[in-house]
């Protein structure tokens, strides 16, 4: 009887011819090459940032009655005049005799003159953030002690006024000032006459 | 002359796991990001501290570019479709079924409504140069842009206005912009602006 031998491999001559072995190995770099393609049409096609938005309300246009009308003492009130070439102008109290005076919107410019004068405000919400942070409070109960403080009677009130040489950058810098230094009323209002001659005068 | 013959090694390095790194990579990238939409010019938006996100569906883009041309979109193709109607009615442009059906796929259009009909036939290629697109009229003698936002909000009530505009944009078109959805009654809307990390954090 033929001995039917096990071993393959060992004697190559002779024995039954045998198929070689194949290599069962697959070479995936045009594996990778794919992948590599794939990722970069999704790093250029697509962004991974959503763009942010500020939310902002006019006032309405229509007609409001006298006494609805709010009325802010004349200490209150602060007027931001935004000129060209990144100025700014500004003013406390009522425009006749107002001594208008001019900043920037760098940290020491115009944070620095909100923040002195809504100092209250401003410290009562950074003591709240701190507290936020520190027993980690609820989001709801947040924003409801945030609504009390900023609810302040005697909290500045800001009114902004754009030159059309001013840019949309200066704007978006104004309102965001409003919301770094918790000033709780502001509002876009239009020139009216007598801003338009202070404005005149000093050649803004 | 020594007689040591350098043994030939294999070069063959196992590409296995860099495959794995690779769709790895693609698979994060798959699922976080979302596709940008492609906009007739690239605008730099201002930066501030809000961190509300733009919400995804209801939005009317209103695009102000750096020389003051306006564009204007709204999300949703059958949207589209019925704004597009109302405004040709109004401006008695006669568009085709094809013409009506390529304004649905542009996210964004600004060129008077004269020109629409000329503005549509054009390849898409050409359709983003800027000798091709003027702007949305918006001054008082023709604001075409007040009837776009106003028949806007009547396809869709629950539009949400978002104003996209270059930093070097004047205020003076801004001006006229925010003037026109005043006097349609429209006073809330969103600034869409960069992220900028909030001072002291």
């Amino acid at each position: 009887m033929a001995e039917v031998s096990q071993d393959s491999g060992s004697h190559k001559k002779g024995g039954k011819k045998r198929s070689k072995k194949m290599s069962t190995r697959i070479d995936f770099t045009p594996m990778v090459d794919l992948g590599f393609l794939l990722i970069t049409f999704f790093m250029l096609a697509t962004s991974l940032i959503k763009p942010q938005t500020m939310e902002i309300t006019m006032p309405s246009n229509k007609k409001v009655e006298e006494e609805d009308k709010t009325v802010a003492k004349a200490s209150q009130a602060v007027t931001l005049i935004l000129g060209k070439n990144d100025k700014v102008f500004y003013y406390f109290g009522k425009t006749e005799g107002a001594q208008l005076l001019e900043t920037n919107y760098a940290t020491y410019g115009l944070r620095k003159i909100l923040l002195e004068k809504n100092f209250d405000v401003a410290k009562q919400v950074e003591d709240l953030k701190a507290e936020k942070a520190k027993i980690r409070m609820e989001d709801e109960i947040f924003q409801k002690r945030l609504g009390e403080i900023k609810a302040n009677k005697n909290a500045p009130v800001v009114r902004i006024m754009v030159t059309d040489e001013a840019n949309y950058k200066n704007l978006v810098d104004a309102l965001d000032e409003m919301n770094i230094c918790s000033i709780s009323r502001y509002a876009i209002v239009d020139i009216d006459e007598p801003d338009l001659q202070l404005i005149k005068e000093k050649n803004i | 002359m020594p007689k040591v013959k350098i043994k030939r090694k294999s070069t063959w390095v196992d590409m296995t796991a860099m495959c794995d790194v690779a769709f790895l990579l693609l698979t994060f990238f798959m699922l976080t990001s979302n596709f940008t939409k492609k906009e007739p010019v690239l605008v730099t938006t201002p930066s501030s501290i809000s961190e509300i996100k733009i919400p995804e569906t209801n939005v009317m883009t209103i695009l102000v570019d750096p020389t003051g041309k306006v564009y204007f979109g709204i999300d949703g193709q059958d949207r589209r479709q019925q704004l597009i109607e109302k405004m040709a009615a109004t401006y008695k442009v006669n568009l085709t079924q094809e013409e009506v059906k390529r304004y649905t796929l542009l996210d964004l259009y600004g060129n008077p409504m004269q020109a629409m009909k000329a503005f549509l036939n054009l390849s898409p290629e050409i359709r983003d140069l800027p000798q091709n697109n003027f702007g949305i009229p918006a001054d008082t003698t023709d604001n075409q842009f007040k009837k776009w936002v106003k028949f806007a909000r009547e396809v869709n009530p629950e539009l949400r206005i978002a104003i996209k505009a270059d930093q070097k944009t004047p205020y003076a078109i801004i001006k006229k912009v925010m003037k026109s959805l005043q006097e349609l009654d429209e006073n809330r809307y969103n600034l869409i602006t960069k992220l900028e990390t909030a001072p002291g954090q």
